[in-house]
């Protein structure tokens, strides 16, 4: 539903018919998932944005091509890890790539840079934003599809070219590693959390 | 010493059952917390939870870190975002859909180009090899094609060589009275998008 209150599908048949200004009501609608999702590819805020835009843009003009065999949410997610890994390829930005080594001396990189900063580090939310900053772009991406895209496993499976069961144990590393990331950094926070 | 080196050893064997031990106890109660676990297993779990206080701890931890994901905001983009996005498509149009301009019968025929190109290469070949073993041990067959001395007008005469060509000139007109005739009735029923869109 959109915020208007329209499902997805209607408000697609409307765009294909050609009233242009309803691909509005889908950018309002997941705008926000969009660019934290790219903001785990790329951490630049301006570059990321730009991303977040083309990837709307590349939606409508291939929204002919949308043939409600999935959500639209999950294509929208297709097109945004596509988008951001031709991005990473093409500028061949050090932040993340899927590599597994330099991912992993990135990150060590980021948690050096981070531990300066953890006394800043006052609300949850941003404490769980530094400790998935940290994770590796697969690792965060599982994460946020499937507590904010609301996508099930076989979903993200689709989005990620992988099969149910993959993404599962993906998912349970994820977490895990996370939970490492914040008993390591964030050790009086989640002590704070755990005796609520 | 030796006592010592077996003692470390089942000291670390202990750690690492335990370290197992404990992976597989986070893998199960994440399981139970998505409710990707059978009725079974999730009965099972339910039973340590209520009888066993490290599974219970151990929940509860998990179960926090569950909450906190739930809960998680979303990051924004600026607020002209939607606005910056709509002035980028208006010069734009829906593409028609891929189905509609890739048809299966071309890419057939690009395939069955290739396949008829490669069949009649290897027909030539195979022809242009003396078979003159007689001997069970030697099964090779002696080649006697040479690069410099090869004879370009009497290959061009050969009938395969002539037969593949008149093929592959067939199957190129095809692809290219397809392909004409696509882009004719594209014209006739106009462009949909942009007629829509004005």
């Amino acid at each position: 539903m959109t915020i208007t209150g329209q499902p997805d599908e209607e408000v697609i048949g409307r765009v294909l018919k050609g009233d242009q200004s309803a691909f509005a009501l889908l950018v309002e609608k997941y705008q926000n998932y969009i660019f934290t999702l790219v903001l785990r590819f790329i951490e630049n805020r301006e570059d990321a944005e730009e991303i977040a835009q083309d990837v709307f843009v590349k939606a409508y003009r291939s929204l002919a091509d949308f043939r409600g065999d999935s959500k639209f949410s999950t294509w929208l997610f297709t097109i945004t890890r596509t988008t951001c890994l031709s991005f990473l390829r093409k500028k061949k930005l050090d932040t993340q790539s899927l590599d597994n080594e330099r991912t992993g001396l990135q990150i060590e990189n980021r948690e050096s840079g981070f531990n300066a900063n953890l006394v800043e580090q006052k609300s949850r939310h941003a404490m769980l934003n530094r400790a998935i900053a940290m994770l590796s772009p697969d690792d965060a991406q599982v994460l946020n599809l499937f507590y904010k895209g609301d996508q099930t496993l076989e979903e993200i499976g689709k989005i990620m070219r992988l099969d149910a069961n993959t993404v599962k144990v993906k998912l349970h590393r994820a977490r895990q590693r996370l939970k490492d990331k914040m008993e390591k950094y964030f050790a009086h926070e989640v002590r704070e959390i755990h005796a609520d | 010493m030796r006592i010592n080196g077996d003692q470390n050893h089942t000291i670390g064997d202990s750690l690492k059952k335990r370290n197992v031990m404990d992976q597989e106890m986070e893998k199960l109660i994440w399981e139970y917390i998505d409710g990707h676990c059978s009725p079974e297993v999730k009965a099972e779990i339910t039973r340590h939870l209520a009888e066993d206080q490290a599974w219970k701890i151990r929940y509860d931890e998990l179960m926090s870190i569950h909450a906190l994901l739930q809960k998680e905001e979303l990051d924004m983009p600026s607020l002209r975002f939607t606005k910056n996005v709509m002035e980028e498509i208006a010069q734009y149009h829906v593409a028609p859909a891929t189905k509609n301009y890739i048809n299966k019968n071309v890419i057939r025929g690009i395939g069955a180009f290739f396949l008829v190109m490669i069949t009649g290469l290897f027909i030539y070949f195979m022809g242009q090899i003396h078979w003159s073993g007689t001997s069970t041990q030697n099964l090779v067959p002696s080649y006697s094609i040479d690069a410099s001395k090869l004879n370009w007008s009497k290959l061009l005469n050969n009938t395969y060589v002539n037969i593949f060509i008149g093929i592959n000139t067939i199957l190129g007109l095809i692809l290219a009275d397809k392909y004409m005739q696509r882009k004719k009735n594209a014209g006739h029923s106009g462009h949909w998008s942009k007629g829509d869109s004005a």
